[in-house]
């Protein structure tokens, strides 16, 4: 009997032994893939924040600029920078023919003519002088200095020309090459160049976005969350409500986007490709999610605190207001928080309602036409370049950023003002 | 309290019935309150002690599939008449709850709470005064006077208890009515609950519930004995203790079940 005893024990204890290891793996697997899908987005990701730049000496020649003697500095805008820009690149070898030349020019980014612009309008005394300027490298040859290029390829393989190789390769050695922080990617919005495109454009927009999802899901989620927890009756019909509230969230963003296709868009005539609609479709996702959030923190606080406002004589709307519905804010607002931040993860509602279209200008209000940052992610992974690889990751990387900072502020908000009754 | 020798009926309740849904909870109930006295209601778990109390301020109201008939009459009024405000009622008729219940709040806030609503003070330095009084009725304003600003759910059991009553006085209600206050105190906290509402009943009609019998004894003038939502006896403490006249009510107080 004893004996029988002892080996149920042991079994006991081995059972806990193995449940225990279990749950280890478990974490250990999960931490695993978590590290990898880091590692990898990191690895990819961060050289995006370097840009490769080409030291290329110009001169201000006044003659090829067209400008006249004592140029006012409306003539210097005005002036003709192509020709000179050109000039610039072309003498980086004496020799070169024509074709030559072109390879010559598409060695910079489309932009070389703005950037040495811009250098002469910083300081107009260069006219007649040369200097070496910066310019922004191609994306290919930005990939080749940052050693994500092929070279071995055969040259028809590749979209850099041996002769464009050489040269880069003369201009390395002579240390006219440069990588520097990539403040372009901030502060650019989108480009068909890998070299020139930037996030400046879906950040806004995402940003747009959000502030009209939050402005209009908060409001009506915890109006509809108070009155259903504490106001409403309790009868078949609110609880016909709270099925189809939890249906809602479970609804596929999809369809959401649908919905804004059709009733915003196509009945309301809402701007296409709007941060306004993308937001007012965002809202009526984030919607269900804080209702539910509002409502459990609104069931979280006892009765008790409900009972002693009410035996003071409060009124049911005293109660409320004055007791209830501040203790449940903190987890109303991490509740918000966390729907938000899917929010601001979502891409097929907004690729539905048009704000997957190509806008390379940075938007000033959720009424001018803007992309977000998950669509900007898709944009880009689906083009071609290799430019764009270490892009997509790097756009993850300031998503997952964004998420991380959104999240961890919903945390701090429960912890510092969830209150503790006795 | 005899007023020419006669007795002060405060609260005065007829044929009260309550139901939770289809089920009855109390059968029949008719007792009297009288005025600056404390009222015990005792009986074994479930008898509907609580119930009758939470009808008294109209507190069965919360629960949805509450009802409650008959009538009872407090200062020549229905209160179960649907011309009876409940807000008003409710500062009339304080409550002290089982478990301490401050609001998560300071103890300043706490006290200062149902004065602000009901509008009783004018000034910063009346609400100072009314917290003091309530405080000092509560006889907790010595241990919190240099406290007052700090969270009221940082004090100990049974000051939290004290200060659930003076949250209840602050609004000078005229009945206070205690479900099982010192239930979840320990003896010495219960002794100084038990002194105070000796005091209190100077100045309020005091209605409690309690499971201890031997409280009922100490603290209450009048005792009635609930059993299976039916009131089985009702008198003077004294008389129910010492000579009840139900077997039932014998059986409780010995302790024979319950």
């Amino acid at each position: 009997m004893n004996k029988n005893k002892e080996q149920l024990l042991n079994k006991r204890y081995k059972a806990e032994k193995r449940f225990r290891l279990y749950g280890q793996s478990a974490i250990f697997m999960a931490l695993l893939f978590l590290t990898i899908f880091i590692f990898k987005i990191f690895s990819t990701g961060y050289s995006a924040f370097q840009k490769t730049w080409l030291i290329v000496p110009v001169t201000f020649d006044a003659e090829l600029m067209m400008l006249e003697q004592n140029p006012s500095k409306e003539d210097l805008k005005d002036a003709d920078y192509y020709d000179i820009a050109l000039k610039s690149m072309a003498d980086l070898d004496p020799n070169a023919n024509e074709d030559q030349e072109n390879e010559l020019k598409r060695m910079v980014s489309y932009f070389f003519e703005r950037e040495i612009k811009r250098e002469l309008l910083n300081d107009p005394s260069l006219i007649g002088k040369t200097k070496d300027v910066y310019l922004t490298a191609s994306d290919d040859l930005d990939q080749v200095f940052k050693g994500n290029y092929p070279r071995d390829l055969p040259e028809d393989q590749r979209r850099v020309t041996d002769y464009q190789l050489k040269i880069f390769d003369q201009l390395v050695e002579l240390g006219k090459v440069e990588s520097k922080f990539n403040l372009s990617f901030f502060t650019y919005p989108d480009s068909r160049e890998a070299e020139l495109a930037g996030i400046a454009s879906s950040f806004m927009g995402s940003i747009f976005s959000i502030l009209v999802c939050l402005m209009i899901a908060f409001p009506v989620a915890v109006l509809a969350a108070i009155y259903l927890e504490e106001f409403a009756p309790k009868n078949r019909f609110t609880d016909f409500i709270e099925v189809n509230i939890n249906n809602l969230a479970a609804v596929p963003s999809i369809v959401f986007g649908l919905l804004g296709l059709g009733i915003l868009l196509a009945v309301f005539q809402l701007p296409r490709s709007t941060p306004l609609v993308g937001g007012i479709t965002l809202s009526l996702m984030t919607l269900p999610t804080i209702i539910i959030a509002c409502r459990a923190s609104l069931k979280a606080v006892p009765p008790s605190i409900r009972e002693a406002a009410l035996a003071m004589g409060a009124s049911k709307m005293q109660t409320t207001m004055h007791h209830t519905v501040p203790l449940s804010m903190p987890g109303t607002l991490s509740g918000t928080i966390i729907g938000l931040a899917q929010a601001l993860g979502e891409t097929a509602p907004l690729i539905l309602i048009g704000m997957v279209a190509f806008v390379n200008t940075i938007p000033g209000s959720p009424l001018d036409p803007a992309a977000s940052l998950p669509v900007q992610i898709y944009i880009w992974a689906e083009s071609a370049e290799r430019g764009f690889v270490e892009k997509v990751s790097a756009c993850i990387m300031v998503l997952l950023g964004f998420l991380i900072i959104m999240n961890l502020f919903a945390q701090i908000i429960r912890h510092k003002f969830e209150k503790k009754w006795s | 309290m005899k007023k020419n020798g006669v007795k002060m009926i405060k609260i005065n309740s007829k044929n009260v019935d309550v139901y939770y849904g289809k089920k009855q909870a109390l059968f029949n109930i008719n007792l009297d309150i009288e005025e600056n006295q404390v009222t015990a209601l005792i009986g074994p778990s479930g008898c509907g002690k609580s119930t009758f109390l939470r009808c008294l301020n109209r507190m069965n109201d919360v629960i949805d599939i509450c009802r409650v008939k008959g009538q009872i009459i407090i200062n020549d009024f229905d209160i179960n008449d649907k011309s009876c405000d409940v807000v008003r009622l409710r500062e009339k008729i304080g409550m002290v709850f089982q478990k301490p219940n401050p609001f998560p709040k300071t103890i300043y806030e706490n006290i200062s709470y149902g004065p602000t609503i009901h509008g009783m003070a004018q000034s910063k330095n009346e609400m100072d005064e009314i917290v003091e009084t309530s405080l000092k009725k509560a006889a907790l304003w010595e241990e919190v006077k240099d406290r007052l600003h700090e969270p009221g759910t940082g004090l100990s059991g049974g000051q939290q208890q004290r200060l659930c009553i003076a949250r209840a006085i602050s609004v000078k209600p005229e009945v206070i009515l205690m479900d099982e206050p010192c239930s979840a105190l320990d003896p010495i906290a219960t002794a100084q609950i038990e002194e105070l509402i000796d005091e209190l009943k100077k100045d309020h009609t005091i209605i409690i519930v309690t499971h201890s019998m031997a409280q009922a004894a100490r603290v209450s003038q009048n005792t009635g004995f609930f059993h299976l939502g039916e009131l089985i006896e009702h008198g003077s403490t004294d008389k129910i203790f010492k000579n009840p006249e139900n077997k039932k009510t014998q059986d409780y107080i010995t302790g024979r079940f319950g």
